[in-house]
């Protein structure tokens, strides 16, 4: 816009046009360019990965099921007021979806999802269905009511009535250990059927566990490195990438090795006369191994973001402490570590974003009580196959480290992210 | 940090104590990965030292775990397959996630946050609901146990490490250098081509890397969208692990590691290469 050219109050660019609108043409074209650029991606990352996940989450609250497969008996409860036992039409409705569910091969669909609501009520339902296809005439209640004891129980209805709605608030319940009780009120499950909770709870703990350790070992390792001159420290830093780059795989297979009872590290133990060779510890399999594999995984991510935070502190604060009489320890602790806590809470959360997700070493080395909520997942995907509560599991996994990331994001900022 | 003449006895202490404790830290880091290696030439079928490699006898050394990685047609079908799934997903990942960060980066980019935030989210949602979600979809489009279904699954993994690496690159571009190579006359595509990218390159190339080693080294999307024909390297590992412990897996590890070292190598090739690019040494 070198050659403005000034006509009356209006400036004007070189093709007579206001400079205003010239101007903002361009920028519109800047914008439209820079649109264009990120449109590929995105369209790619809303079809191939948003959407299936938002997809998965759907599966929580939706209860297609009784509303689908059994449109009459759906209709028919509408005016059900719950206090007794349905009448004949009721019944009449439930026959003939009985009927046509068992003919379609379908009526096992909606006993499963009964049955996760009250159990029993799956044999019920693929019983009945059954029966139901020798059945030519009424009166239905009586003939239903002979088919399974259950058909007599007010709360089957109560489940039966609660799931004609489209979608259902049960698996949530069921993934943070509640339920509906036979008045339909929500309440808390029995203190031993307690599960997801327990597990989220338990989750969250070892994350919190692993991440201190996490902090008390990067602590240490990233002061050295970026303290010492850069020759040794480049030199060092390969024991922190090494692991970084290695293979996930690698990684847990070795602590296979490591702490199995018959491992390297319990061959030691045996060798100083630590333990007795009949009396080896269970390091993998549990806990211990979780902890232990999951550390060492996750430890460069606290190592790497603590260096960058200390390369940058200059060395002088510590000495102009030490000259104004500081001992070095009261200097260390309120000059230099205040400093590094921008790189401690950025760690912190990476790793324990990272830890509260983790699947693949729990599910090798951790047993059954280092198991975490993401194995809980897994397990009812590609097992119990009750992808409703997977779904709502995940969808409370993930609304949590989308809560941490957004705070990891204000106070570090995503284009600060650093690797290697 | 080196221990000053003057300092005393608690000092001392301190210095060797602190500096202990770092080595024993540096161990618990690299130990794991060490013992690995002799462990893979043990002539038993065991995952411990025998008393004969500790005595280094040479008959207790052999290379048997790696003639049956090298004999076995699964596991030479999953090197295949590794390769064939994380090179085809980094070509995409990288072709897309550059050309984002060159869209994010322009000051002109409208919602660029919230863009952001959208397009690296494959990298903060947890593995396990990313791959239970693409489970669901991709059988639904009918894309399960097929290699385009993994590759576009692992492109998706894979684009927030280049869009990220990328865009810290050009936090440092100047942009009068495109404005004075469009002043000279050039277009846009040879602006890109001779002045842009030869200056990106570094980090588009960092970028590619960290997808390459995401596809490479992910199994749980795998576990859930391969079928038998796509497994691929950690997954054959994986069922290893689980179901037929053998020290294949150790051979197969160390060449793993061997893999990650020349991979190590050649990102701090391509760091020394872009500070001397940016003038930094």
């Amino acid at each position: 816009m070198a050659n403005e050219i000034i006509g009356g109050d209006v400036v004007l660019a070189a093709d007579g046009t206001p400079l205003k609108a010239s101007l903002n043409k361009a920028m519109r074209k800047n914008r439209i360019r820079a649109l264009l650029l990120v449109t590929p991606l995105f369209l790619f990352i809303v079809f191939s990965f948003l959407i299936p996940i938002v997809e998965m989450t759907f599966r929580s609250v939706d209860n297609w099921q009784v509303g689908t497969l059994m449109p009459k008996t759906t209709t028919a409860l509408a005016g059900w007021d719950g206090k007794a036992l349905p009448d004949e039409p009721v019944f009449a409705a439930l026959i003939q979806d009985l009927q046509a569910g068992a003919k379609a091969r379908e009526i096992g669909k909606v006993g499963t999802r009964l049955n996760y609501e009250k159990s029993g009520l799956r044999g019920m339902i693929t019983r009945s269905g059954k029966k139901s296809l020798k059945v030519k005439e009424g009166p239905y209640k009586e003939k239903i009511l002979k088919m399974h004891k259950k058909w007599k129980d007010l709360e089957t209805w109560t489940v039966i009535k609660r799931n004609t709605a489209p979608y259902t608030m049960g698996y949530y319940l069921n993934a943070v250990d509640m339920k509906y009780d036979k008045s339909g009120e929500i309440v808390m499950r029995d203190e031993n059927r307690r599960i997801y909770g327990k597990l989220f709870l338990r989750t969250f703990a070892i994350s919190m566990a692993i991440t201190l350790i996490c902090v008390m070992l990067a602590y240490p390792i990233a002061y050295l490195l970026a303290t010492l001159p850069l020759r040794y420290s480049n030199l060092l830093m390969i024991f922190v990438l090494l692991p970084f780059w290695t293979s996930l795989l690698v990684r847990t297979t070795a602590w296979i090795v490591m702490l199995q009872s018959q491992g390297v590290l319990n061959d030691l133990f045996v060798f100083f006369g630590l333990v007795s060779d009949d009396n080896r510890l269970q390091l993998i399999y549990n806990l211990t191994g979780t902890i232990v594999a999951m550390t060492h995984i996750l430890l460069p991510f606290m190592v790497l973001p603590l260096y960058s935070v200390m390369k940058t502190i200059s060395p002088s604060y510590m000495c102009a402490a030490l000259s104004l009489g500081a001992n070095p320890m009261v200097a260390f602790i309120r000059v230099y570590m205040p400093q590094t806590l921008s790189g401690i809470v950025a760690g912190s959360i990476l790793v324990f974003i990272l830890s509260i997700g983790y699947y693949i070493t729990p599910a090798l080395v951790g047993g059954t009580d280092g198991t975490l909520i993401s194995n809980q997942i897994a397990y009812h995907m590609q097992k119990s196959l009750n992808w409703g509560l997977a779904g709502a599991l995940g969808a409370l996994l993930l609304s949590s480290v989308l809560a941490l990331y957004l705070i990891y994001n204000k106070i570090v900022g995503v284009d600060n992210m650093r690797f290697g | 940090m080196a221990l000053p003449p003057y300092a005393g006895p608690l000092e001392t202490t301190w210095y060797y104590g602190f500096r202990f404790l770092c080595a024993c830290i540096f161990i618990f880091l690299i130990t794991p990965i060490l013992v690995i290696i002799p462990l893979s030439f043990n002539v038993e079928p065991y995952f411990t030292f025998t008393e004969g490699m500790l005595a280094f006898d040479p008959d207790s050394y052999s290379l048997r775990w790696y003639r049956d990685f090298v004999n076995n047609t699964q596991w030479r079908h999953s090197v295949e397959n590794s390769f064939i799934i994380a090179i085809s997903s980094t070509i995409l990942a990288t072709f897309l996630g550059t050309m984002a960060a060159l869209g994010l980066s322009k000051s002109h980019m409208p919602y660029r946050s919230l863009m952001m935030g959208l397009l690296i989210s494959p990298m903060i949602v947890p593995l396990i609901i990313s791959a239970a979600g693409m489970y669901f979809f991709y059988s639904n489009i009918g894309l399960d146990q097929t290699y385009l279904g993994i590759i576009l699954a692992h492109t998706a993994l894979g684009t927030p490490f280049v869009v990220i690496t990328v865009t810290a690159t050009l936090v440092g571009f100047d942009h009068s250098l495109t404005r004075a190579s469009a002043n000279l006359g050039a277009s846009p595509t040879v602006t890109f081509f001779k002045v842009i990218m030869p200056l990106i390159l570094p980090g588009v190339i960092s970028g590619a890397l960290f997808a390459f080693v995401t596809s490479f080294d992910e199994v749980v999307v795998v576990l859930f969208l391969a079928g038998f024909e796509q497994r691929t390297i950690p997954r054959q590992m994986w069922s290893g692990i689980r179901e037929q412990i053998s020290p294949t897996i150790l051979a197969v590890a160390t060449i793993l590691v061997m893999f990650s070292v020349v991979l190590l190598a050649a990102l701090e090739l391509l760091r020394r290469r872009n500070n001397r690019l940016r003038g930094i040494v």
